[in-house]
């Protein structure tokens, strides 16, 4: 069986398409796409959950560059994306929330993939921050109520490598399947704190505030991108690296919180 | 010990309207057919049921009335017999019989002993550790009249005790139960559809047909005097009702039929097949009851074959298989049949 | 045996089996003993094991009463009840694991108070383990029980009632003895359930090593990283939980039938 990917992924993309413009609207109208007007049919981008806002709005703006190119998206954890890629999905462009997964698929890859965006851990506290919780510190503190991502998962490998960096043994009470899931404990006031991505705190809206602390600069997490070699649409996936690579795209990842390498 | 009762059950159609009377030692025997309410009759007088009105006092204590004195099962002593033996099939068939001296407080060994007592009594000894299962159907209907007894209740109900069982097992059933229901002293319930089973177990017997008693006697009463069709089909009995003067019934369907006693007003007229002879011609003499009738059915019956006949009177003549054969009849022949006035049984409606 | 059984009955094992053929060809064996080695696997599934039969306890210590009330009791309102209490069976077990937070958890309905007037909270306990693996696998008990109580012949009970029993001695002397086999299939049923508890567990317990890291969890955690670790362990959360069900299918359910 091939793997399929999971339709609901881009239904979601697709009511949170509307936001995403709206972020977008202050930015140039300006073509990016491609010189050859070959760019249509449908377009199958495998991304990084973190990614959906952003990308989707990038999607939505590049069908509106493209008449007759339709968008899709697969939003997973980079793992069952790669998962995914490895079993023959059908996949036209790759963007990976850390460099090990993209090296599990990099065989596949068309070109060297290249890092295109960055995201930083913060510490995410409900409202009003009734742990207290003010840095990194806090999460060797053992009464708090702490969520971790498990070191299993790109975000809790880069959570480890912040505590070593820092010098403290963290003491979680749990270690999340990802960095979502984290954030959700957060949502429902369950948790003190918890270590996610700053994109995941801008994201969250009202009911989650972020504390950026100096150490997370040291462990940036690189997502890369790559089209892949048997990338039925070629044409199209240049066009969305293009956009992604370029001045608008960077500004858009900027806007929701990512951080240029 | 005693048992009276007025029980009232209305269940969509049928309304259950009964009132009976069982003295200590004594025997009942509810008699009907299937639907008639007779099993309805023994949950409420068990306490399972609840009926919709009446009252059931058992040695002058309500167990329950109408107003609102309603003592459940559990609390009452009583011993009930079901059609299919109902023992626990997960437990020995001591511990069955055991049973309900342990849930009234009796000590595990205590209950065991007299247990065993029992099962000796009904033929069982020795077969206390097995399970239901591996019993034969009369072994277990032993079994569950052993867990009914064991508490010497002072009620005993018996719901079709030996309908599950085969002709034979029936019949030495049928005598150990009467040897038992003997040496028992409280009130005994039997519902039966069986008329043999009423005849050879009760004292007295109580016909309910849908949902009413419509006779009540002892055994000999009501197997010589029925009083609806269904009583006197169970018992073997052409049943004519009619209206007597003298010695002359003019029956209420037309025609007539003499008899040996004096009689007057509505009656019923009881013929038994066997006394029921057939002819091709109209016999000679002068018997007074003489009829000229249609064959409808024959059906071998033992040594006899049962003749149903049509006509000015319907009526059912057991004639042997070789006058049948020397009569060479034929459904739809004409034949004419006599009776005797002396073997005509006539009694009040 | 006909065809039109035969055919569909084939295809039906080998689609459940297969995939289990795949899980055991694509095992790394020679490295088999190295990944059961690793720390935390044996904990792993000590705390699976441990939480799934602690689950089953408490199911049976709840989930065999109401089965009881669904089955004899002459409550109103009985068929929305009934339809409510199997209502995990159809929710996505993340969500199960979101709508316990909202209960028990510190800032839930129940939890909030339990947390101001103890400081405990049960969210990443193994008791959280243990609640979401009840919550989900309790329904499978509840209905097997109750479907045995429609089948068993309610006349026992009758029987018991004439001879002085209560409707808690019956209850317990005959109606559940009689239903024993259906009791240990319920039993089985949840319990196998509660083995593979993911998704409520991950989300309302949590997840960590020694604590509420459960063998699926362990199994779906190492499958990010490593596919093949994952296998191996999946393989040992499947022949244990096999051998458990072989050896009281002989020892229990074998003999449980009656009558």
């Amino acid at each position: 069986m091939s793997g399929h990917p999971p339709g609901h992924r881009a239904g979601r993309g697709r009511l949170l398409a509307g936001a995403s413009l709206l972020v977008l609207a202050g930015c140039g109208t300006d073509s990016t796409a491609t010189a050859d007007g070959e760019v249509g049919g449908t377009l199958t981008v495998f991304a990084a959950a973190s990614l959906t806002d952003v990308f989707t709005g990038l999607g939505d703006q590049l069908e509106a560059e493209h008449p007759g190119l339709d968008v899709q998206f697969t939003f997973a954890g980079s793992s069952t994306l790669a998962t995914q890629i490895g079993q023959g999905a059908p996949a036209d462009v790759f963007a990976s929330a850390d460099t090990a997964q993209m090296d599990v698929v990099a065989d596949l890859a068309a070109d060297e993939p290249a890092v295109f965006t960055g995201n930083a851990l913060e510490i995410a506290v409900p409202a009003g921050n009734p742990g207290g919780v003010t840095g990194l510190t806090d999460f060797a503190d053992p009464d708090l109520a702490l969520a971790v991502c498990a070191p299993d998962v790109p975000c809790g490998a880069a959570a480890e490598a912040v505590f070593a960096d820092v010098g403290i043994t963290a003491q979680p009470d749990t270690q999340e399947q990802d960095v979502r899931a984290a954030l959700t404990k957060v949502q429902l006031g369950e948790v003190d704190a918890a270590l996610v991505y700053a994109t995941d705190v801008r994201a969250a809206g009202d009911d989650v505030e972020g504390i950026p602390f100096p150490e997370a600069a040291q462990e940036p997490n690189e997502y890369p991108l790559c089209v892949l070699a048997a990338a039925p649409n070629p044409a199209a996936a240049e066009a969305f690296v293009a956009l992604v690579r370029l001045a608008e795209g960077q500004q858009a990842l900027t806007d929701a919180g990512f951080r240029t390498p | 010990m005693s048992l009276a009762a007025h029980v009232v059950v209305r269940r969509g159609a049928l309304t259950l309207d009964v009132e009976l009377a069982v003295a200590d030692g004594e025997v009942l025997a509810v008699l009907g057919p299937n639907g008639a309410g007779k099993s309805t009759l023994l949950r409420v007088l068990a306490g399972l049921l609840a009926p919709d009105g009446g009252r059931v006092v058992v040695d002058g204590d309500r167990v329950w009335d109408d107003a609102g004195r309603h003592v459940p099962a559990h609390q009452r002593s009583l011993g009930m017999v079901f059609q299919d033996h109902l023992l626990f099939p997960h437990l020995s068939v001591a511990d069955n019989v055991a049973f309900g001296l342990r849930t009234r407080g009796a000590r595990r060994a205590d209950a065991r002993a007299t247990a065993e007592g029992w099962l000796d009594r009904v033929g069982l000894a020795g077969l206390g550790d097995r399970r239901p299962g591996q019993l034969s159907g009369g072994q277990a209907q032993r079994a569950a009249l052993a867990r009914a007894l064991v508490g010497d209740p002072r009620l005993l109900l018996l719901d079709e005790p030996l309908s599950a069982l085969d002709a034979r097992t029936r019949l030495t059933v049928r005598a150990e139960l009467h040897r038992h229901l003997g040496d028992y002293a409280g009130s005994a319930v039997l519902v039966t559809h069986d008329p043999v089973d009423a005849m050879a177990l009760a004292d007295r017997v109580l016909v309910v047909e849908d949902g009413r008693v419509v006779q009540a006697g002892t055994p000999a009463e009501v197997a010589r005097r029925p009083r609806t069709d269904y009583v006197a089909r169970l018992v073997g009995l052409v049943l004519l009702a009619g209206t007597g003067t003298g010695t002359t019934v003019a029956l209420d369907g037309g025609s007539a039929v003499a008899v040996a006693a004096q009689v007057h007003g509505p009656v019923f007229v009881a013929v038994r097949p066997e006394s029921v002879a057939l002819y091709l011609s109209r016999p000679e003499g002068s018997p007074r009851n003489v009829w000229p009738l249609r064959l409808v059915t024959a059906t071998p019956h033992g040594p006899v074959v049962r003749c149903d006949l049509a006509g000015e009177v319907a009526l059912t003549a057991d004639v042997t298989a070789t006058s049948f054969a020397e009569l060479g009849l034929a459904p739809g022949a004409q034949v004419w049949a006599s009776v005797k006035a002396s073997e005509v049984a006539v009694y009040p409606r | 045996m006909p065809v039109p059984l035969l055919v569909p009955a084939l295809l039906a094992v080998g689609f459940l089996v297969l995939p289990l053929v795949g899980l055991v060809v694509r095992a790394p064996w020679p490295e088999i003993g190295a990944q059961l080695a690793r720390p935390g696997v044996g904990e792993a599934l000590r705390l699976s094991l441990v939480s799934a039969t602690l689950a089953t306890l408490l199911s049976l210590l709840l989930g065999v009463p109401l089965a009881w009330v669904l089955a004899r009791s002459q409550v109103r309102g009985r068929s929305l009840l009934r339809a409510l209490v199997t209502v995990p069976l159809v929710l996505p077990p993340v969500v199960g694991g979101v709508a316990l937070f909202l209960v028990l958890g510190r800032q839930g309905i129940v939890g909030r108070w339990l947390f101001e007037a103890t400081g405990f909270s049960l969210p990443f306990t193994t008791a959280a383990v243990v609640v979401a693996e009840t919550f989900v696998a309790m329904p499978f008990l509840v209905i097997s029980v109750e479907g045995a109580l429609r089948a068993a012949d309610a006349r026992f009970e009758d029987a018991a009632a004439t001879l002085g029993a209560d409707r808690w001695t019956t209850f317990r002397r005959v109606t559940l003895p009689l239903v024993a086999p259906g009791v240990a299939a319920g039993a089985v049923l949840c319990w196998a359930r509660a083995l593979g508890e993911f998704g409520a567990t991950i989300t309302f317990a949590g997840n960590f090593p020694g604590t509420t890291q459960t063998m699926p969890l362990a199994v779906y955690l190492t499958l990010q990283r490593d596919p093949e670790a994952a296998i191996v362990l999946s393989l040992v959360l499947l022949a244990v939980s096999l051998a458990t069900l072989l050896l009281l299918r002989g020892r229990w359910l074998g003999r449980g039938a009656v009558g």
